[in-house]
Order: C-alpha cells, then structure tokens, then sequence
C-alpha cells in the first residue's frame, strides 16, 4: 500500500498528541509501518501544534509536505484552513467548530475569518466539521474533544470499529474509559 | 516486541540496554526525554546536572570510575560542554562514554540552527547519527563498544526530526553493566603539558584508525541502483531521499559523519554519473567530498537553512509538486504564549509599563518579548541576561543603571546565571537582576532543578536557597515578591533601581500548570460597568478578549491570578 498521510492540528493544551498516539498505536497493530512526528517545546504554550501520522507497507519521511495529507483531523476552525494547503485534492479535513482566538487577534492586530471553513469547501474541498466540544461537554468531559474527533475521522479509515474501542482501552486511564468510549460514539455517528 | 517510540525514547533504550551505569544531563528541546525515560530505570544513576559542562564532566567520572555513562544536551547546550568535550578527547574513557547532543534545524525551540557536527571534527571525536528510532536505539547501543575500542568519548547526534518522530523499534538483549576495573593512570588522565603533549599524537592516531573503521562499518552502507545519480546522505535528509528517490537512485548513507570515509566515497564516486551530497544545515560532507578532489552538487542546490522535506528532494529532481489549497482570509497567527495565570506575566507588566530596559534569557519568559508586553530588550544564551547587564551598565553607568534590569529564571540562574552575578558584585556595576523564580525548569516541560527541592525522581533532594546563595555571591539587597501582586512588584523594581548598589529581587510563585498549584475561581466581567479602557488587554492573558467592545474573561482558561482585577480602575473584574 501506498504511503498515507494524515495531519492533526490544533492550539497547544489540546490534547492533539493523545490523539496521534491513539493513532499511531492502532496503526501499528494492523500491522502498517508507521511514523508519527511532533514537535515538542515552544509550541506547547499556546501556539499552534502540528503533528504527522504516516502509514503504508514502509514509511520513510516522518512528515507531510504541500498537497500531501489524505486526512487533516482540526482541533479548531482557524487552523484548519492555516494547514488546508496541506490537503491533498481529493482528501477530506475534519473539523472543530470551536474558535479559539490567538494572540493577535485577542489584542486586536488581526481579525479571526469567521467563515474561514466555507471559504474552503467554496474551492472544492471536502470538509466535515463539527461541534466536538459541545459532543465532549455531552460525553462527560471538554477534555474528550481529541476522542470525538477521532470518532468523526475513523470511518475513513479502514479499520473495524472494536479496534477503535480497544485501542481507546489500551491508551487512557482506566477511570476514563467509559467517558471516552462514549466520545468515540458520539462523533463516530455524527 | 515491536513497539513506536519517538527517537529519544529509542537512545534511552539503547543507552541502557548497552550497558549504562549513569547518565547525567541538563534538559534542552529537543533531547530532554532522553534522560526523562532513563530516569525510569531504578538500576542506573540517573540526575538533572545544574548545567551541561557539569553534565559532561559527571559522565567523565563516572566513565573514569569504569562505568558506561552518557549525557544529553541540545546543541546549544554542547557549548557550554565544549571545554571537557575537547581534553575529553585526548584523556579518552574507562568505561565507554556516549555524549547525546541534538541540533534543532529549523529553530522550533532555539536561539540558534548550529550544526554539532563541527564539534565532533574539532575535537577529534566520533560521532554517530542515526535516521529513524530504530537506528537510534542500534547506535545508542553499539556506542559503547566503539567508545571502549577506540578509548574515546563517542558523540550522538540527533536532530528535532529524529528525536521526536515516532517510529517502530524492536529492542534486542541489554548488556548487563559492569563496573571496569579503576587503575590510576596519570599520563592517561591528568592533562597537563607533559602529560597532553603526548596524548595529542594518540588522539591523531586513532583519528586514522576511525577513517578505517568508517571504510567498513554497520555505520555507513551503500545502497547500489542507477548508475546515473549517486546521493551521498545522512540523517532525516536519507529519508526524504528514500521517499522520493525509492531505488531510482544510488545512496551512499552515513551513519557516522566524523571521522568520515575516503575510500568508501571515491569509490562510490567512480561508479556514478552525477554525485549529490543532500545534508541539512552545513556542507560538512560535501567539503570532505570536494576536498577529495571529487566534484558534487551540494549547497547549491539544498539549503544551509533549515529542514528539509520530500518535497525539497523532489523539487531538485524534477518530481511533480501540486499546490495546495488555501483560503482567502488572511490567517492571523497563532505564536506561543504565555499561560493564563503565568506568574512573569505581572512582572514583565510592570517593567514594560515603566519603560525599563530588560535584558532577557532562556526560558518560557523570553515569551516576555512578544507583544502586547513588548518587553525585552535582549536574548543571546544561557546566563547571558545576567553578565549583558553588567556590560551594558559598565558602558553607560548611571544613565541605564537606573533603568535596566535582567530577568533570569531559577533553573538558568543555577545554569550559568549565578557566575555572571558574582561578577557583577566584584566588579562593581550597580545593576539590578530579576530572578523568575516559578520553582521548575519550564520551557523544557517540568524538570527539576536545585532550587526546586526534588530529584530528577521526583524524591526529597538538597535545595538551593536562592536569597542565602546571591548575599554569599556579595549582593547586599536581595528581595523576595509575589508577581501576582502589581504594587509590590512596582514597589520593589523602583526601589532597587535607585538603590546605590547592586541588587537582586526575587519574583516567586511557581508554574501555574504545576499539579501540585490550586487555582483560585475564574473571574468575570461586569459588562455594565466595564468602561471598554482596554487597560486589561495590555497583560496579553490568552483568557481576556474583546467581545462587543468591552472585556471579557474565559473562564475555561482563567485560574484567577486577579493580576487584570489590579488593573481595572472601574472594578469591573469580579
């Protein structure tokens, strides 16, 4: 198989790298070469966070270049279209309503595009977005955005549902799991 | 068992299961974890060093003890190691010595994009650098036998894409540790002139003797295709090539970039048309290439600067790149921050509100330097906010000793900060230095430090007290304040200012996202009598906006620190 690329995006303190772990873990276990890269340090504080998920028969580079990505999961509305051109044409961005402003804006030296998603399905691509944190907040939890996400983003990939649920059991607390069983479903049947 | 581990986490593994008996570090994006996964390990000895020199040196003992030993750094961080990193060299080791330094191309977390691999020919030294994390964990490993072999200090260089990718590793048998045997050897490890004259030939010759090993090591491989193109190649810049070239073209890939082959790359030369030399940051290989008397396209071509990509191999061979897809919006960005409730936060209000000259260092309170707060004036390295201001008033006296001050945190003024204020008692500058003291190493992710009380395990350890320790250095006015308290900090920061010597003030709380921190209730708006000032909007707090004009708090984000309640003339923050 052919190389696939998926990106994670989001705002620091989001709990996108959970998410890429979950990932990576199931990825692994479906017997795929995989590759997960993140940077760790500055952008934890706020910024904007990145991280690569590369999967096929044998993955060398660890990261995804313009027009590469067959999935973009978002954590939030704005950094979906700052990662869009990462997209593939016909690849697909999974998308948080949520709008978190970042600095400039809070402060007033730039405007957040309020209708930054449709500006991007009005050139053709594919999104599919989201209240995560309201299906969060409604599994038990805001901090389950990163598993609703990964609830809406599993049926593109190939892998049965019980591995989802099992790679969920494997990868959070014992006392988290139900909250977060419940997160998957929620987003997985939106 | 096959398992994905991020390429530091790899190197621990390797590290011990090589056989290591004690591991010494300072934290630095981005090998940190390195040292945080062998702290897991409870038959090994394992510390956070106060800096990397000492870090380095504790290796050394313990190498000269008989044990296996190690330490990491970023590349920076090789600096401050550089002086027993060069008679290291000449000295060689007991038990095998692995030194792990990784360069941060690109700058995700650095002041700089140096390249460690000049260290490693400067100072005579091999050095290894492994590609994926399973290469990581097969050089961390092997390491110590090339060290012992070879009695020298080996060097392993990783680099921000290899030590934080992910990628699968299936870990063989540990070499048990064993403590060699410790024989006095004064020609051998007391470098002084009579002794070091006749070590440097030793050092010359075991130089060539590496050269050889390189010709045909587990290190460096040829992969044999085209006769066409030839690739010579090291690092991630071997995986972008794989990614786009697959077996299109010929590689030779090296794993270990000092000393480096001369037979091995004539001959691989030889059989192909057109040679590349793909290396991210500096042209260390192509100029051995070229000094070889072969021709090859390297720098022209791929940058100094930065990382590369598959995408910047593909561009050069002609490779079909598609333009993504992007919105019409300008889209703001999204730079670092400090926290909501960050304790600097109240201080680097006050020195920016009084137009103070501040004088930086390196932590998460360089963030002090983006807008709205402005604050900063200067970032060089470690320590250096400390020995800048002294300078900097030494050059212009009471003109800006009246106005400057430096902001260190604790954990760098246990680094390199504490020698720079000895230095301004001595001689003599009136200057005042801000010691952040937020009780942890932050930037790096919550590492503990001298001052914090705890180990590198998280157990009861010696602590420094940072107000006994700047009276003993011979500063007479030290103060302690709560940065969550504006006046105080006011106070505090005009009175050492026009004080006739130099002083030190403390500015204690710690990390807003320690556990072990209680946040108060989030706070709130009175819209009806916020008066849209926007004097609350100068903190830069991620959790005050604007909303119709007037302020408005997240309380998601707030820990109600009521440094903005200060602030507000109108009582409109409850």
């Amino acid at each position: 198989m052919n190389t696939k690329s998926v990106m994670i995006v989001g705002v620091g303190g989001q709990g996108s790298l959970l998410a890429s772990k979950l990932l990576g873990r199931l990825l692994l276990d479906e017997g795929y070469d995989v590759k997960v890269s993140e940077v760790h340090g500055m952008s934890q504080r706020g910024g904007s966070v990145v991280t690569y998920v590369r999967y096929g028969d044998k993955v060398y580079s660890p990261i995804v270049t313009e027009s590469e990505a067959d999935f973009i999961i978002s954590f939030e509305k704005l950094e979906a279209a700052r990662y869009s051109k990462y997209l593939k044409r016909d690849g697909v961005i999974v998308v948080n309503t949520q709008q978190i402003d970042p600095m400039p804006v809070i402060i007033g030296a730039a405007q957040y595009p309020e209708d930054v998603l449709s500006q991007l399905t009005a050139k053709g691509l594919k999104v599919e977005a989201l209240d995560a944190l309201s299906l969060a907040e409604q599994a038990g939890s805001s901090k389950a955005v990163n598993i609703v996400l990964m609830g809406k983003a599993a049926k593109h990939f190939d892998i049965p549902y019980d591995k989802w649920i099992t790679a969920i059991e494997k990868t959070v607390a014992p006392k988290f799991i139900e909250m977060n069983k419940k997160a998957f479903d929620l987003g997985f049947s939106h | 068992m096959k398992e994905l581990m991020i390429g530091n986490r790899a190197v621990a593994a390797g590290l011990y299961d090589g056989g290591l008996g004690v591991v010494s570090s300072y934290p630095g994006t981005p090998s940190t974890e390195i040292t945080e996964f062998l702290s897991e390990y409870n038959d090994i000895h394992s510390e956070w060093a106060p800096n990397e020199k000492v870090a380095c040196e504790v290796a050394f003992g313990a190498s000269l003890a008989g044990a296996r030993s190690a330490c990491a750094m970023k590349h920076v961080g090789l600096n401050v190691a550089a002086d027993p990193l060069f008679t290291l060299s000449y000295t060689g080791v007991n038990g095998g010595m692995v030194i792990c330094v990784a360069d941060d191309p690109a700058m995700h977390s650095s002041q700089n994009e140096q390249d460690s691999r000049h260290y490693a020919i400067a100072a005579k030294v091999p050095m290894l650098e492994p590609s994926d994390s399973a290469e990581a964990y097969e050089f961390a490993k092997s390491a110590f036998e090339l060290s012992e072999k070879y009695d020298t200090p080996v060097i392993l260089r990783m680099c921000t894409r290899i030590a934080h990718s992910q990628s699968v590793v299936e870990t063989g048998e540990k070499t048990p540790a064993v403590l060699k045997e410790y024989v006095k050897n004064p020609a051998k490890y007391i470098m002084m002139p009579g002794n070091a004259v006749k070590r440097h030939p030793v050092v010359e010759a075991r130089t060539q003797a590496l050269r050889e090993f390189a010709e045909d090591c587990i290190y460096n491989r040829v992969e044999m295709n085209s006769s066409e193109i030839g690739i010579i190649t090291s690092g991630c810049s071997y995986l972008y090539v794989k990614e786009v070239m697959g077996d299109k073209a010929s590689i030779l890939k090296i794993g270990m970039p000092n000393p480096l082959p001369v037979k091995l790359i004539k001959d691989f030369a030889a059989k192909v048309k057109k040679l590349y030399v793909i290396e991210e940051l500096d042209p260390v290989i192509e100029t051995h290439v070229r000094s070889l008397g072969i021709d090859c396209i390297g720098k022209e071509l791929f940058s100094a600067l930065g990382e590369f990509s598959q995408q910047t191999v593909a561009k050069v061979f002609g490779r079909e790149t598609v333009q993504g897809i992007t919105a019409d919006s300008d889209i703001p960005a999204r730079p670092p921050m400090m926290c909501a409730g960050c304790p600097h936060r109240g201080m680097f209000y006050v020195l920016a509100k009084n137009r103070i000259t501040v004088h930086g260092d390196i932590g998460c309170y360089t963030l002090g330097a983006v807008p709205p707060l402005n604050a900063l004036d200067s970032t060089l390295c470690m320590g250096a906010s400390v020995s800048g201001l002294h300078g900097f008033n030494a050059a212009r006296r009471e003109e800006t000793e009246k106005k400057s001050v430096a902001v260190i945190g604790d954990s760098t003024f246990m680094h390199s900060g504490m020698t720079g204020l000895v230095n301004v008692a001595y001689n003599a500058t009136n200057s005042t230095v801000i010691i952040l003291d937020n009780s942890i190493t932050g930037m790096t992710g919550h590492q503990q430090n001298p001052t914090t009380g705890y180990n590198i395990k998280g157990d009861p350890a010696a602590k420094v007290n940072l107000e006994e320790l700047c009276r003993s250095l011979g500063i007479n006015r030290v103060r302690v304040v709560d940065p969550y308290d504006l006046s105080a900090c006011e106070t505090a920061v005009k009175e050492e200012l026009a004080a006739d010597e130099p002083s030190v003030i403390i500015s204690r709380r710690p990390c807003v996202l320690l556990k072990y921190v209680k946040h108060e209730a989030p706070l709130k708006v009175e819209t009806d009598k916020c008066r849209s000032c926007k004097r609350c909007m100068g903190l830069g707090c991620p959790a005050i906006s604007l909303k119709d004009g007037k302020a408005k708090i997240d309380n998601t984000l707030c820990v109600g620190c009521s440094v903005c309640k200060q602030l507000c003339a109108f009582d409109a923050i409850v």
